[in-house]
């Protein structure tokens, strides 16, 4: 089978790639490129585990061929954080918000948030939902990924007031207890436990990163 | 404790790795690994006749092909029967590979290992395998009937029956008690098919190294203890020569705890074999055919009360649907018929469950375990005496519960661990008091008058649930302090996106007064810890937290012993307070644990300026002493197992409100509450978030999710795009509150919370749909269709 030469600037670095024409993008960015950050789930278009940016787009990486790629711009979740491994505020908001359990779903949808707050910096209640409905999660039941899309949306407002807006507990109650004994959540809590930086620097590229 | 990090919702640490995409996962690793592919069988029950793969040896990069003729004896025998019992008279395991007949769809046949997963697929597609198809047994009730058999030499199909009955107070058998009782009913239940459906499916890539003759193992596992054992007794390897990693892990839900799969013990043998590093990546097809699925049950409940509507004998009879093989034994019919009574008090209760095979992929716990069914037949059960007396649901769940002075409860029955069934602790009145606030039960009457008058329907229902959580035999957990003042902590059992790695840290952090961020955490790495059970039965926090706790209490009576050495004081006086012992009461006068550890290990050789602190010739306390004193050994480190007597027992009640649309039938969940118990919470966060996402997947499994099956045996929606989990935009916004009775069983009175959400989802979709409609509802999951034919035929 001939191969056939691609070039793609991932991450915003010059990649180059020797691939079957049937290699999925998927499969390029993870086993010929190294960039494992994307998850594949169904390789049926359906999960959107393995959503990538493809000039800015979230595409499905399983349903795209990497030949068809060829010149683009992809962004993974590999590249989401900022130069200096600073997390973006989508990722910020969802460590913030518990936004995710086994992760696997994750990367999809922080490219999806991404590119949603970015055309749509205040999105309604409804066109959160819109914009989550491609993607599954197994895990989280959603709650805390729909609050982490709010809270994303507060931290690039600009509107950082140190913390989530509270779990979203109910009361807790001590059996025998007269009283609520409060809410369970760090909301007013000086020490801000919801403060979750993103610990080390990006991975960025791995090294040589041109011409894998 | 002198840290406030005990039930506080400390962010994960798991999550910047994750978020950055720095989370290895098992297909992340063993880059240039050869890869390996299967071919399975199409049909779901059939003779082998032939294996012709002289087309496949064509295909460039093709390494191996094998059959299981192929095989050695221990490599192609029956996998183990994990759990036997007595009542499985008829266990049966599947080969690795088929020998001569298949009996689902997806059973392995041949496995290829090529340069990648591509030409192996190629060289899959190239093998001829003669099939000679029988008939198919599909469906708990035709297997029943059936003259055809799944397995040759098991009778009926049944593998399995099992009864327990639990007589009365004065004796009567629960067939009499529901003869002599005031009121009877008797009614058929049934529940489809479901599974636990992670993302990321199953998947192993081994390493040998022929020089070390060692064995490295990664495999997406829900125990990886058990698969080093179960693999080094099959490929014959000293259980010291074999190392099983859990990596990151995309989901499990039950369905990662069943071991050895065949590709666990396959993919290690031919990576021996080739000398050659192999890995084998599950896609979606083969997860949906070829892993395991749950639920499928048909209930027949016969039922006696008085006019309070208490129950005063419940006799059901279930048949439990086991697909082809038995792997893990009959845990889960067992869980169903033990925990059917959940926060009852029931008069008599006789339960019987034959457990049949049909040509099907096999059944193994799917988070909730069979519990989902028991709970939907007792709570069916508590809405059909209200209605049948015209009294309120939840007076009539009121008139039945076991009373927070009754506490042990003992239910007479022998659970799943082979232990009696006592409960330890809980209020379920003050439960329903609350669930009953929280979503508002007293005043629905009006909200829903106000949306009829706007030509909505609306419904509002309940269940309740008694869940056995934590469940033996033990967990251990290790904790060693180095020079550097760091925690390390391991345990055996894995994780699977329940942030252990946080909660555990939180409970080292609290017990030894150190900062959280010194503290580190290990799990599913037999390098690490070598004793462990597994990730299941809502057991981690309960088994693992506990183990660790005991195991901190020991390093820090340790280091309390040599710190009173050094600082000349009374261990008894000493505290430990951010990484310090401290005299209490005594500012200024305190020795780093990073000092203890150095004293902790009395060296000959300095290698850092830390460890020139503990040679010989630094300054013994006293030379006439062992450097090591008696009865203890070097290090700052603790090792200790949490093994109780009996699981402890958490509960909750949920709620919902639902809308029927009267045209199309479709079905709306408005909101959803739950009520849950867990004794003491580690993380209320973590919780919460445990919480959401099985009562997300009981929504799936009441409205969405089941294995459609023809009469072949062929799976008809094996996909995402078929099999419908919920997105974002089928899970309800779900309201939540938490009631604290600790368990008096363990240290840190904690109960389990990991299936809590899922359990009585489909009992409370049932409630509020037959509450908006009228019409009976005796069959989940139900789809708008199904919805409307109910209305049709209710005329
Ligand atoms: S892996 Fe691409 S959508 Fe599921
Ligand atoms: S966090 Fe596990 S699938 Fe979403």
């Amino acid at each position: 089978m001939t191969n056939i030469a691609v070039t793609l600037t991932v991450n915003g670095v010059v990649r180059r790639a020797e691939v079957p024409g049937r290699r999925l993008l998927s499969d390029c960015l993870r086993h010929d490129l190294g960039l494992t950050g994307t998850h594949v789930g169904c390789e049926h278009g359906v999960c959107g585990c393995c959503t990538v940016l493809l000039d800015g787009e979230p595409v499905r990486s399983c349903l795209t061929l990497a030949a068809t790629a060829d010149g683009h711009e992809i962004t993974t979740v590999e590249g989401l954080a900022g130069p200096d491994g600073e997390p973006s505020p989508v990722q910020r908001a969802f460590a913030e918000c518990h936004g995710l359990q086994c992760g696997f779903c994750t990367p999809g949808f922080l490219c999806t948030v991404t590119a949603l707050l970015r055309d749509n910096p205040a999105p309604s209640e409804e066109e959160v939902l819109e914009g989550l409905s491609g993607n599954l999660c197994r895990c989280t039941g959603y709650q805390n990924i729909v609050r982490s899309v709010r809270r994303a949306a507060e931290l690039i407002a600009g509107e950082d007031d140190g913390g989530p807006a509270g779990w979203p507990s109910g009361p807790v109650r001590t059996s025998g207890d007269a009283e609520d004994t409060g809410h369970a959540g760090p909301a007013g809590d000086a020490e801000g436990a919801g403060r979750a930086g993103i610990a080390g620097g990006a991975t960025g590229e791995r090294a040589g990163a041109e011409g894998a | 404790m002198t840290t406030r990090l005990f039930g506080e919702p400390v962010p994960r640490r798991e999550d910047p790795r994750l978020l950055t995409g720095r989370g290895r996962y098992l297909d992340d690793l063993g880059a240039g690994a050869l890869e390996a592919a299967f071919v399975r069988s199409p049909h779901a029950h059939a003779r082998i006749l032939d294996i012709d793969v002289s087309a496949a040896i064509e295909v460039e990069g093709l390494v191996a092909i094998y059959t299981w003729e192929d095989l050695p004896e221990e490599v192609g025998a029956p996998l183990p029967l994990l759990i036997p019992h007595p009542a499985l008279t008829h266990g049966r395991t599947a080969r690795p590979l088929a020998r001569d007949v298949v009996r689902h769809v997806g059973e392995p046949v041949v496995m290829v290992v090529a340069r990648d997963r591509y030409l192996a697929e190629d060289a899959c597609a190239l093998i001829r395998v003669d099939y000679e198809p029988a008939e198919a047994v599909v469906g708990v009730e035709t297997a029943t009937r059936s003259a055809r058999l799944v397995h040759d030499d098991v009778p009926g199909n049944v593998g399995a029956h099992l009864v327990q009955e639990v007589p009365s107070a004065a004796g009567l058998g629960a067939r009499e008690a529901i003869d002599a009782a005031p009121h009877t009913l008797s009614f058929r239940l049934d529940i489809e098919r479901s599974a636990s459906m992670p993302l990321e499916g199953r998947g192993v890539y081994a390493r040998w190294d022929a020089d070390d003759r060692s064995l490295r193992i990664y495999s997406s596992t829900q125990t990886s203890t058990s698969v080093r054992m179960a693999v080094a007794a099959r490929l014959g390897l000293p259980l010291t020569k074999v190392e099983v990693i859990a990596p990151d892990v995309g989901g499990g839900f039950g369905v990662k705890i069943v071991h050895p799969w065949p590709e666990e013990v396959l993919v290690p043998w031919a990576a021996m074999l080739l000398g050659r590093e192999v890995k084998w990546t599950e896609d979606r097809r083969e997860h949906f055919v070829s892993s395991a699925h749950e639920r499928a049950q048909v209930q027949h409940v016969r039922v006696g009360f008085d006019d309070a509507g208490r129950v005063l004998g419940l006799d059901v009879t279930i048949l439990h649907d086991h697909g082809a093989y038995t792997p893990y034994g009959i845990i889960v019919p067992i869980i169903t018929a033990t925990q059917l009574p959940g926060p009852y008090r029931i008069g008599a209760y006789r339960v019987e469950f034959s457990s049949v095979y049909t040509n099907t992929v096999q059944v193994t716990p799917y988070r909730g375990a069979g519990r989902p069914q028991a709970a939907f037949c007792m709570e069916r059960t508590m809405d059909r005496i209200a209605a049948h007396l015209g009294l309120d649901r939840t007076a009539v769940r009121e008139a039945n519960f076991i009373q927070p002075d009754e506490f042990p409860y003992d239910q007479g029955l022998t659970f799943q661990d082979g232990r009696p069934l006592i409960y330890d602790s809980g209020d379920y009145p003050e439960s329903l008091r609350m669930l009953k606030e929280l979503i508002g039960w007293d005043s629905f009457g009006e909200l829903r008058a106000r949306a009829a008058a706007e030509g909505r329907r609306l419904g509002i229902g309940l269940g309740c649930y008694v869940e056995g959580t934590g469940v033996g035999p033990y967990e251990g957990g290790h904790v060693q302090i180095t020079s550097d003042g760091r925690v390390h902590v391991s345990t055996g059992l894995t994780s699977q996106g329940q942030g252990h790695e946080t909660a555990f840290a939180q409970i080292a952090a609290a017990e030894l007064g150190v900062p959280l961020e010194r503290v580190s955490v290990v799990t599913g790495d037999t390098r690490r810890f070598g004793y462990a059970v597994g990730t299941f039965a809502s057991r981690a926090a309960v088994m693992s937290g506990n183990a660790i706790a005991l195991a901190c209490r020991r390093v820090r009576e340790k280091a309390l012993r040599i710190a009173a050495d050094a600082l000349e004081a009374d261990p008894g006086d000493l505290e430990i307070v951010d990484g310090e012992v401290r005299v209490a009461g005594t500012p200024g006068v305190a020795v780093p644990l990073a000092t203890v550890a150095v004293l902790a290990n009395p060296l000959r050789y300095a290698f850092d300026a830390e460890a020139a602190r503990a040679t010989q010739f630094a300054g013994t306390p006293s030379p006439d002493r062992p450097p090591v004193a008696e009865g203890e050994e070097p290090g700052l480190e603790g090792r200790d197992y949490y093994s109780p007597v009996r699981s402890t027992f958490a509960s909750g009640m949920h709620a919902a409100i639902v809308e029927t649309d009267p045209l199309t039938a479709e079905i709306r969940v408005l909101r959803y509450a739950v009520v849950h118990d867990c004794g003491n919470l580690v993380n209320p966060m973590i919780v919460e978030g445990q919480i959401h996402g099985g009562v997300a997947q009981g929504v799936g499994g009441a409205l969405y999710e089941r294995m459609v099956y023809d009469e072949h045996g062929q799976l008809l929606n094996a996909s995402f795009m078929d099999f419908l989990m919920p997105y974002v935009t089928e899970v309800p916004r779900i309201e939540t509150a938490h009631l604290r009775t600790p368990s008096p069983l363990n240290p840190l009175g904690i109960k389990g919370a990991g299936e809590a959400g899922v359990i009585p989802v489909s009992a409370v979709i049932a409630s509020a749909v037959e509450d908006a409609e009228g019409i009976r509802i005796d069959r989940m999951p139900i789809s708008p269709s199904e919805l409307f034919d109910l209305r049709r035929a209710a005329g």
